[in-house]
């Protein structure tokens, strides 16, 4: 496979709730700001245009169409939409950059979840038979997980609320972040249970808000004369819908894409990883084999703030912009789809 | 460059109102599981699953991409899920293949369907918004002002419309999966159902159909493992464009017209209706016909009717260029699947698998899918040669 | 790389919100394997499904997880069992079966391998919670051959005996699935900025800067070049038909009867034409290029919306007809 070039990347603030901001006025500042900062003026100038995002988080169906208003597609533009995060639809781009259908690609995911209740939407995933019926909300579901972790002695709860507090600490250097601050574990496991055993600082916030990026062969970067980060590895897997048959506390899809992605051809420096609950991140970073050298989530990560059907895009992002600023040489990046981590995507970007 | 890929499997459900006898997965898994079993494959042979569908009001379930994994052999897999609206079917086709054209998959499955019957199609496609008014139009009363607009240009006679809906129900008497079974159809039949949207009438409108639609799309090194002929992806290409803006063509969208003339560039097609043999095009209303026959270059501007007319189009009058052999989507519409239908069916016929709708020797087919307020187009060449 | 929420969106404006509920009554059938379960729960006895590995699946799934191999063998299960997993819902929802405090749980009835998910109720008090607790199904009075048939389990070694027993001869093929929610939609600022004028009973179209064509109504950006639109020009309430079609379905809750002519209408002054209804003329004299007029509600019942225009209308005066 190719080596494909990140050339930009630009999400909006991660806010609860956008106010009189539809889509299309969401998505349109992150796309011109992207497409600036790779150098080009309109989406002309990009091959091809993907994008991610979820019907149902507006409660109307055929969300993306609005999407199109926001680009300037005319003359008419190559373009696809996954009902996927946004990770979805770099891959969609990256396979075309890969078959040399397109030597560049700009990327969007968006998300305005504060319309709907997202954990109610979310239980609209489960099977609609036997748990949908229920109203089995995905925050339910995140505790059971976290409490099979947690029964089986290896973390503890204190385990859970570090990470918190290392997100709202890298949160302060993230204009984006919703949630950031100073906290003690103490402090955290002070509060009471919202869904026992997860308190409320366990789960993400829900966001508004978009993102976009741009990107191309490494030809076509070099001729830009931009810096940019090389996706060296790109994997996804999904696992059985039933969560009853699955071990939660493992996550095999990840074990699988990190692998096929080569994330252990070399030493990794900094992670992003998607964990809209604290006790996720720990089970993606042991599926990832990564050590306690590497730094996890700059960005504060989801629990800082959660562009849902964006989130995955913006994990990439996050690691991408760092490698372009020469913090760090080699990265991964995760995105997740589904109740407890179903499906998985792994990226590995390395510097120019 | 791009890998050559090929279609070595197609499978698709009965289309009915009303699947009962199956759940959702059990609907996608008869198509899927028809689709391996015409390649010769087991679900080991599948590297990863592309599946696409039309809005998730239809069933109320929310990316059933992960639901339907497990009826999909696709756990410990990559599974992905395309929504392009009504040309949905045929950009998850196009996704598919560039799985397999960018060399990074050996072979995969892509399944697309629609489930219509759990809900209403009216209501799913266009639930009642805030602040905006609630004409109750649906799509037919979207695209009925367009029709007219073409019938005026045009100058076509009122019945072009009746023939094309008489012409596709004849189609569908030929193919045991399509759904409307009108053994009875006639002009005069058409004209006497009742109007809906002035100029549309009920038979010059699409069903609503439960069913599935999937293929299993291999690359080059691989297609000699199935036992049928394979259906060389020649040419796929999208094309999108915005739903309103200030000077847009409506009645022959820039979108489709760039799309054809990307798609006929990849396949080195010049004169579509000299090197095709037949063609599936999307065409949920009747009229839409003779408009795309324009639209994709068979026929000069304001002469689409004319070639409908003159039975040029249709198997039973043995026309030189049939189109929508199958029935098309005037026969059947499962929405989210009727675009990979399309595809499939056009790869039916280079396979010499058409059965009673075969168009004899075919050798190249056009798949043509579109969505939205016809902004977004999806387009595949396939042929019984690579090139 | 850093941007501010709104910088591109130009006027700031009061904010509108409507509430709406999504919602259908969706009827699924449920095909062989969950049906098989489903008619058993209203028997009110359990089943589960063999697994390509012999694994007693409760309630049964269509396809193997590992072999995805279509299962087919059912297995009688008790509806008793033990909690393998489970978490507390301090502030149930609206939509969670019990509207006190409860406990969501997995549980492996006895003859199952894997677990069953529903709640189960202690009577709010969380400490009777315990991962290895004994369950049983409390069953509901009038099965319908649902999940819901199960209400909960309860804390209880042995079943609870009041099993429904009925004798249904036809086996469970559908199942309704009402699904309602509950959304607050909030306009977007263009779209805000035209119902505040609509709201005045004017037509105020928008463009982008140095744009050249004006939306009606405008919906964030200039889709053709994706600029916002942040400049307002009034428009007429004149307009002339684009094209129409006479519609032959009633609208739901709406005075005109059908057939009615729902035209797309370009406004004096606008560029794109928008979605309305034609009234008072005859429907076959309806024209393209036909010039009409609004008919504004009275003023007391405007509203944010685009149907204060009641309809449109044909022009009186002869020289006002012939089209731009």
């Amino acid at each position: 496979m190719q080596d494909v070039a990140i050339v930009s990347f630009v999400q909006s603030d991660c806010v609860r709730y956008a106010g009189a901001q539809n889509e299309v006025e969401l998505i349109m500042p992150v796309v011109q700001a992207a497409l600036k900062e790779a150098g080009l003026s309109s989406v002309q100038d990009v091959d091809f245009t993907c994008s991610g995002s979820c019907d149902y988080q507006q409660g109307a169906a055929f969300a993306f169409v609005a999407g199109v208003d926001a680009l300037g597609a005319v003359p008419p533009i190559k373009e696809s939409h996954v009902e996927m995060d946004a990770a979805w639809a770099l891959y969609e781009s990256w396979l075309k950059i890969q078959m040399g259908q397109a030597e560049s690609a700009l990327i969007y995911g968006f998300g305005k979840s504060s319309p709907g209740e997202l954990s109610n939407v979310l239980s609209l995933q489960l099977d609609p038979y036997y748990l949908a019926p229920l109203g089995v909300d995905t925050i339910s579901l995140a505790a059971m997980q976290a409490r099979s972790l947690l029964e089986a002695g290896e973390v503890s709860e204190a385990d859970l609320a570090e990470v918190v507090v290392n997100s709202r600490a890298n949160a302060k250097n993230n204009p984006h972040a919703q949630l950031s601050g100073d906290f003690t574990v103490d402090q955290l496991l002070a509060e009471p249970e919202m869904v026992s055993p997860l308190r409320k600082h366990d789960c993400c916030p829900i966001s508004d808000g978009a993102a976009a990026m741009v990107i191309c062969t490494v030809e076509k970067a070099k001729a830009m004369g931009k810096p940019y980060a090389v996706i060296k590895g790109i994997d996804h897997r999904i696992e059985t819908h039933h969560v009853t048959l699955r071990d939660l506390s493992r996550s095999p899809s990840v074990e699988i894409a990190a692998e096929k992605a080569g994330v252990h051809d070399a030493p990794v420096d900094v992670a992003e990883i998607y964990a809209p609950f604290s006790h996720q991140e720990i089970i993606v970073k042991r599926a990832l084999g990564l050590d306690d050298s590497v730094v996890i989530n700059p960005s504060g990560g989801v629990l800082a703030g959660h562009l849902f059907m964006a989130s995955g895009l913006s994990r990439v992002g996050e690691v991408a912009k760092r490698i372009i600023a020469g913090e760090y040489k080699r990265g991964v990046a995760h995105a997740t789809s589904g109740p407890c981590l179903q499906q998985n995507m792994i990226l590995v970007l390395e510097s120019m | 460059m791009a890998e050559l890929a090929a279609v070595v499997g197609i499978g698709q459900t009965k289309y009915q109102t009303k699947r009962i006898d199956v759940s959702i997965a059990g609907l996608v898994r008869e198509a899927a599981m028809n689709a391996l079993n015409d390649a010769g494959l087991v679900w080991d042979d599948i590297d990863a699953v592309i599946l696409g569908k039309a809005p998730d009001m239809f069933e109320g379930v929310v990316m059933p991409e992960l639901y339907l994994t497990d009826a999909l052999g696709c756990n410990g897999k990559p599974m992905i899920r395309v929504h392009t609206a009504g040309s949905v079917g045929g950009s998850t086709a196009i996704v598919a293949a560039s799985h397999v054209q960018s060399g990074v998959f050996k072979r995969v499955l892509t399944v697309t369907f629609e489930k219509q019957s759990e809900s209403n199609a009216m209501w799913a496609l266009s639930n009642p918004q805030p602040f905006s008014p609630h004409l109750n139009a649906g799509a037919g009363g979207y695209f009925a002002p367009i029709i007219r607009e073409y019938i005026r240009r045009s100058n076509a006679p009122y019945d072009a419309g009746i023939k094309v809906a008489v012409k596709d129900r004849l189609h569908a008497l030929k193919n045991p999966l399509a759904h409307l079974q009108l053994k009875d159809i006639s002009m005069e039949m058409v004209e006497a159902s009742p109007m809906l949207w002035d100029p549309l009438r009920f038979l010059e409108s699409c069903p609503s159909s439960d069913g599935a639609c999937a293929m299993v799309i291999a690359h080059e090194d691989l297609v000699d493992e199935s036992p049928g002929k394979p259906a060389w992806i020649q040419g796929a290409a999208m094309r999108s464009e915005p739903t309103m803006y200030a000077g847009r063509e409506q009645v022959s969208p820039h979108a489709g017209r760039d799309c054809a003339k990307d798609v006929y560039a990849q396949a080195g097609i010049t004169d579509p209706r000299k090197d095709f043999d037949c063609a599936e095009v999307y065409v949920p209303f009747s009229w839409y016909e003779p408009m795309w026959l324009e639209n994709l270059g068979f026929a000069e501007p304001g002469k689409g009717w004319e070639l409908t007319m003159s039975g040029a189009t249709s198997l039973d009058e043995g026309g030189d260029i049939p189109w929508n052999c199958s029935g098309g989507v005037l026969s059947s519409n499962a929405i989210g699947a009727s675009g990979m239908i399309r595809f499939a069916e056009a790869a039916r016929q280079v396979r010499g698998s058409a059965e009673d709708h075969q168009v004899e020797g075919a050798k190249k087919a056009l798949g043509h899918a579109y969505g939205g307020g016809a902004q977004f187009y999806a387009m595949w060449v396939v042929g019984s040669e690579k090139h | 790389m850093s941007l501010e929420n709104g910088s591109a969106t130009g006027q700031q404006v009061e904010v509108l919100s409507q509430k709406f509920t999504l919602g259908f009554t969706y009827t699924r059938s449920t095909g062989p394997i969950v049906g098989r379960f489903l008619s058993s729960l209203r028997d009110g006895k359990m089943v589960g499904v063999k697994g390509s590995d012999g694994r007693v699946i409760v309630p049964p799934v269509e396809y193997d997880p590992v072999t995805a191999e279509a299962l087919i063998e059912f297995v009688d299960v008790a509806d008793t069992g033990e909690v393998v997993n489970w978490c507390w819902v301090a502030k149930p929802t609206e939509h969670h079966p019990l509207s006190h405090p409860f406990a969501w749980g997995m549980i492996k009835l006895d003859g199952a391998d894997t677990p069953i998910l529903h709640a189960i109720d202690t009577q709010g008090d969380a400490s009777q919670m315990k991962t290895g607790m004994k369950v049983r199904v409390r069953w509901i009075d009038q099965a319908q051959g649902n999940i819901k048939d199960i209400v909960c389990f309860e804390p209880g070694d042995s079943s609870s005996g009041n099993i429904p027993r009925h004798d249904f001869e036809e086996p469970v093929v559908m199942m309704d699935a009402p699904t309602y929610l509950d959304y607050n939609y909030t306009a977007g600022n263009a779209t805000a900025r035209y119902l505040h004028q609509i709201r005045k009973g004017k037509i105020v179209g928008q463009k982008a800067p140095g744009g050249e064509f004006v939306y009606v109504p405008p919906r964030g950006s200039c889709p053709a070049t994706g600029v916002a639109t942040t400049e307002e020009v009034e428009c007429a309430d004149v307009a002339t038909v684009e094209s129409f079609t006479i519609v032959h379905i009633p609208i739901p809750g709406n005075p005109i009867k059908p057939p009615y002519v729902v035209a797309n209408l370009l406004a004096d002054g606008a560029d794109v034409s928008f979605i309305h209804l034609l009234s008072e003329v005859d429907n076959d004299a309806v024209e393209i290029g036909m010039r009409v007029k609004a008919v504004w509600k009275p003023e007391e019942e405007w509203g944010y919306a685009m149907d204060n225009i009641r309809f449109w209308k044909p022009l009186d005066t002869e020289s006002d007809k012939g089209g731009q």
